[in-house]
């Protein structure tokens, strides 16, 4: 059934994107926006794909992918809360980067092997009708992915850490004034967001495409930035909405699988014009929702 | 034609390419010595370039190049060969190009398709340099030190089209391709055709991905191709690893193109098409040392099948899944191309039109315009 496909398809593109936009949403919620979020998933993808080809373990290279990614965070948090650099300015920088060293250093990862992750259906749950289709034939770490969303939530809504996030993109001088320091809770959210970021690329390398080639994220991350806007930087709201993206995403290769005729030009558009359709409908609603520091970030 | 990336990545990729060819342009600029009297273009060259779009390393078209200009190497052992890699489809690729003769080569080798209006303009300022670009087609009046070379690519991926005809059990091939050029058309068609030969009900489904190497994307059509019931998946890609992986994780058949992947896919693999430049690459060195270019079958369009010598696009090896008799129709069929075409007549398109009439073979430069899908090919066309 096509909508089955279509929205299996979408747990199964959607995934990289959801753990990119859960780790932007931890770090505008703490006042802070990555626009190298590109970047980040990039240096995961080839981290998470070098790594698992030379240690013959999957698990290690999606270790490795959230560590390079935390590791770009990390440039990003010194640039921006030592050094007082442009957020804007050095996120898109960060993408360069991330861009160019994964083409140096990947070369020698392009179409050379590497284990992966197969799907691998969920026992009873994978035998459902529509449900298990969708949702329980997918690799391990898309199965793992599932709990992020719900585990953010409950951290930023539910525990003191989270209040001291939520408290640093609210009200930064409050926590000045309660003996914490904001620029280290906004770093520590930086480059956990993008150690997620990362460990979204090592799933769209080693579990997804199960390849490494250069710019393999095709804008993946800034769709992630885009998505948090829309979820309104609620972690729940982005869960579906990477889903609805990788949905759109796999319209084009589902109907084309069926051979109807349909512009493939214009299905590649698909999931573009969703987002900015979105975007325009939420307009200024967005904003509201928006953490206090992160206003005046966008406002300037 | 290669990898097309975000706008926004163009900057930092032309930087990047910059300096990855700067160590083999740092002599771009300087004048080639003019030649002595008017000598034949190549002739007794002291050394041969190749311009490679891509990594050297890539498992796929320009390693395959690569590997061409190394057995130059190993065939004419007096002649120095310069190799350069990631040289963009522009201006630097003259300036490259421009380096090569500066280091005494009067024989190139553009071997990307968008190579080729370099290799003129090279070609035009250099008189005494044989430069010849592999895949594209020169139109007008053809420069005497010039010309392009490719194979027919199809007639090796017919041969596959049988032995996938032949193993199918649900009757359904999948095709993943890049975009809807004639070089990719072809093959799709020649799929099909051979694979009706053999087995008249068999479809192929065509997905495309709308690039060269877009490994999500490529994941996402062969899950789709799977989904519907395909068995045996081939594509027309850059990079082939993820749908080659997908297939076999999915228990289903692959069939190869650009390189020998049975490696990952030790199951299901059945054959595929190859590259071998190295006979082609060295006919041409040698016809351009003898100083007899000008006026050779390489100072055209030379296309080269199994009609009319050795196809550079060979065969690859069979998987263990291939029987006696699927053997057998494919070394027939190939017999027959000696004098025949996939696309002899009669050959109807999807709406069932006779597009090649019976009795009718068309000729290499008929099938390089081909631009319709033939009857048994699921998809369609994006219409412009």
């Amino acid at each position: 059934m096509l909508v089955v496909d279509v929205l299996a398809g979408g747990v199964r593109g959607g995934t990289a994107i959801m753990f990119a936009a859960l780790g932007e949403t931890l770090a505008e919620r703490a006042g802070v926006v990555n626009l190298g979020t590109e970047g980040c998933m990039l240096v995961g993808a080839l981290g998470g794909y070098a790594v698992a080809a030379e240690t013959g373990s999957p698990w290690l290279g999606l270790l490795a992918g959230a560590l390079a990614g935390a590791l770009l965070g990390l440039v990003h948090a010194a640039a921006v809360l030592w050094r007082g650099a442009d957020q804007f300015a050095t996120g898109l920088t960060l993408m360069f980067l991330g861009l160019g060293l994964t083409s140096l250093f990947g070369a020698a990862y392009v179409g050379s092997p590497a284990p992966g992750f197969d799907p691998v259906p969920v026992p009873v749950l994978g035998d459902l009708p529509i449900v298990g289709e969708i949702l329980f034939r997918h690799d391990p770490v898309t199965y793992l992915s599932f709990a992020v969303a719900p585990l953010l939530w409950f951290l930023l809504g539910r525990t003191r850490t989270g209040l001291l996030v939520r408290t640093a993109g609210e009200r930064a001088d409050v926590l000045h004034a309660h003996g914490h320091s904001p620029a280290l809770v906004r770093a520590a959210a930086v480059v956990a967001g993008a150690g997620l970021a990362g460990l979204g690329g090592a799933q769209l390398s080693t579990a997804y495409a199960h390849a490494w080639f250069e710019g393999m994220t095709a804008g993946r991350g800034f769709i992630a930035v885009a998505l948090v806007i829309f979820a309104a930087w609620r972690p729940l709201w982005v869960m579906a909405g990477s889903y609805l993206f990788g949905a759109a995403l796999a319209v084009a290769p589902a109907l084309q699988a069926r051979g109807q005729a349909l512009n493939q030009f214009a299905l590649d558009a698909l999931p573009f014009v969703i987002t900015l359709v979105i975007l325009a409908i939420l307009g200024r609603r967005t904003l509201r929702a928006a953490p206090e520091e992160l206003r005046r970030v966008f406002a300037r | 034609m290669r990898t097309i990336i975000a706008g926004a990545a163009l900057t930092a990729l032309a930087v990047l390419s910059t300096l990855t060819t700067a160590c083999s342009a740092n002599t771009a600029g300087t004048a080639a010595p003019a030649a002595p009297g008017g000598a034949a273009p190549g002739k007794d060259s002291p050394a041969v370039g190749f311009v490679f779009v891509g990594p050297k390393d890539d498992y796929g078209y320009n390693q395959a190049a690569y590997q061409g200009s190394q057995e130059v190497a190993k065939v004419f052992p007096q002649l120095k060969v310069i190799t350069a890699e990631n040289v963009p489809e522009d201006d630097n690729a003259a300036r490259v190009m421009n380096s090569m003769i500066a280091k005494g080569a009067r024989i190139i080798f553009a071997t990307s398709y968008g190579h080729l209006d370099a290799a003129l303009k090279v070609a035009a300022e250099h008189p005494d340099v044989v430069v010849v670009q592999q895949g594209n087609l020169i139109t007008g009046t053809t420069p005497p030190n010039a010309g392009t070379f490719f194979g027919t690519v199809y007639e090796p991926v017919y041969l596959a089209g049988i032995a996938a005809g032949k193993a199918t059990k649900t009757g359904k091939l999948g095709y993943v391709y890049a975009f809807p050029i004639s070089q990719t058309i072809d093959n799709i068609d020649a799929f099909e055709l051979g694979a009706r030969s053999v087995n008249p009900t068999v479809k192929t489904y065509a997905v495309s991905t709308s690039s060269w190497c877009d490994p999500a994307k490529q994941a996402e059509a062969a899950a789709n191709l799977l989904k519907q019931g395909v068995d045996v998946i081939t594509q027309h890609q850059d990079c082939t690893a993820t749908v080659i992986k997908a297939t076999e994780a999915a228990g289903a058949m692959t069939v190869g193109y650009h390189a020998d992947a049975s490696g990952i896919a030790p199951k299901g693999w059945l054959t595929g098409s190859q590259w071998n430049w190295g006979p082609l690459y060295s006919d041409i060195v040698r016809t351009a040392l003898a100083g007899t270019f000008t006026g050779s079958k390489y100072n055209a369009n030379f296309r080269v099948g199994y009609k009319t010598g050795d196809n550079p696009f060979v065969q690859s090896p069979y998987g263990p899944g291939v029987d006696e008799e699927t053997k057998k129709l494919v070394d027939a069929a190939k017999e027959r191309l000696r004098n025949s075409s996939p696309f002899a007549g009669p050959v109807r398109d999807q709406e069932g039109k006779v597009r090649v009439p019976e009795g009718t073979v068309p000729d290499y430069e008929t099938i390089e315009k081909i631009d319709y899908f033939v009857e048994g090919v699921v998809g369609s066309l994006p219409k412009s």
